[in-house]
């Protein structure tokens, strides 16, 4: 049985940025956030790429006077390894700031930050402590 | 509810991205600048590497842009990590193994790492790959024996260096030539290691821009990781 390469190839891709985009939204956790965005941008790199191939095309390496015409489309592979490189200071920062979150309020889960910040803005405001019956009333459904 | 949101966002976005790519010739690029570059740039510019070409020659501008969005990220991060006055709990050295491991591993790396950044006209190389490796091999040995003190100072002298002389390659082309990075000095032998004019010295800085900047910001980090995960 043959199966055409073309659909796997944009699966495989497409997949990628797919299971990336649902993990941002998804995960609770802050560096899992980060993790996701690592997978959706190898998503979105291969996509790139293989926007470029071209039918029986082989690396834009010229070698002993080879023809140029059989050669698979440069330009794609150049910005994906700009790509690449924007990632990774991303990340770095992205991690960096988790490090300051986590030092500074504690949790870095979704819920445990807003709570530890929302603390924090009260602190800051001089509101009573959440027990306190002196404490207005806060929106409903913002928890 | 959220959840189920989102999987509908995640699962509608690969619809519209399927979408668009059935309606792609697959192994038939639509765009025709890639053609046109491979069927210039060996006379043009000279390099066997045609991605090479594009990356400094016909986007030079946009590497630049790249290089300072890499410096900007480096030092966004050095300032959100940066506290002085803080001391550091020394964590304990690496066995003797690991050690001299990472010392012996240190000038093969460094080997490597240039090798490839002067190749990076002529093979799949380059100045980001090899820099990754310049920080790599740097980063080794305070992996190894974490007491050690990077010598900031030194990195970002190498930093600046690099930038700035990819700038200013830059504007000697533009004073020469008339446009910002053109490749100067001729293009030379095509597949000689001295081909391609300026742009093996452009890689060279922006390797070791690369790799300065990833050394410095992988300290920064572990520096950061001894008092937060206790």
């Amino acid at each position: 049985m043959m199966l055409a390469i073309e659909p796997i190839l944009y699966a495989g891709a497409i997949g990628l940025i797919a299971i990336g985009v649902a993990g941002m939204a998804l995960s609770r956790h802050g560096f899992r956030i980060v993790l996701a965005l690592a997978l959706a941008e190898a998503g979105a790199n291969l996509l790139l790429v293989l926007g470029g191939f071209r039918e029986g095309g082989v690396a834009p390496i010229l070698v002993g006077g080879g023809n140029t015409a059989s050669m698979v489309d440069p330009v794609p592979q150049a910005m994906v390894l700009t790509a690449i490189v924007i990632g990774v200071g991303v990340q770095a920062l992205a991690i960096a700031l988790l490090i300051q979150v986590k030092e500074h309020l504690g949790p870095i889960d979704r819920q445990g930050l807003r709570d530890a910040m929302e603390a924090d803005i009260d602190r800051h405001a001089g509101l009573p402590l959440p027990e306190s019956l002196d404490r207005p009333l806060s929106r409903e459904g913002e928890r | 509810m959220r959840r189920f949101t989102s999987l509908l966002f995640a699962g509608g976005l690969a619809f519209l991205l399927f979408s668009l790519v059935a309606t792609l010739d697959f192994g038939d690029p639509p765009m025709r600048i890639g053609s046109g570059i491979l069927a210039q740039a060996p006379a043009q510019v000279g390099t066997a590497n045609i991605v090479t070409a594009v990356v400094l020659a016909y986007r030079g501008i946009d590497t630049l842009g790249e290089l300072s969005i890499l410096f900007a990220a480096a030092t966004a991060a050095g300032l959100v990590l940066a506290r002085p006055g803080r001391a550091v709990s020394a964590p304990k050295p690496g066995g003797f193994v690991l050690r001299v491991g990472a010392d012996l591993l240190l000038p093969l790396l460094v080997v490597i790492g240039l090798y490839i950044i002067a190749h990076g006209h002529l093979t799949p190389g380059g100045g980001f790959q090899g820099g990754v490796i310049l920080a790599a091999a740097f980063f080794l040995p305070l992996l190894a024996s974490p007491g050690r003190e990077p010598t900031h100072a030194g990195l970002s002298l190498v930093e600046g260096l690099a930038g700035g002389g990819f700038i200013l390659i830059g504007l000697l082309a533009l004073w020469q030539e008339g446009a910002f990075l053109e490749p100067l000095l001729g293009t030379g032998q095509l597949g000689a290691l001295l081909s391609g004019g300026t742009l093996p010295l452009l890689y060279l800085a922006v390797g070791l821009k690369v790799g300065a900047e990833l050394s410095a910001l992988l300290a920064r980090l572990m520096g950061e990781g001894h008092d937060v995960g206790d």
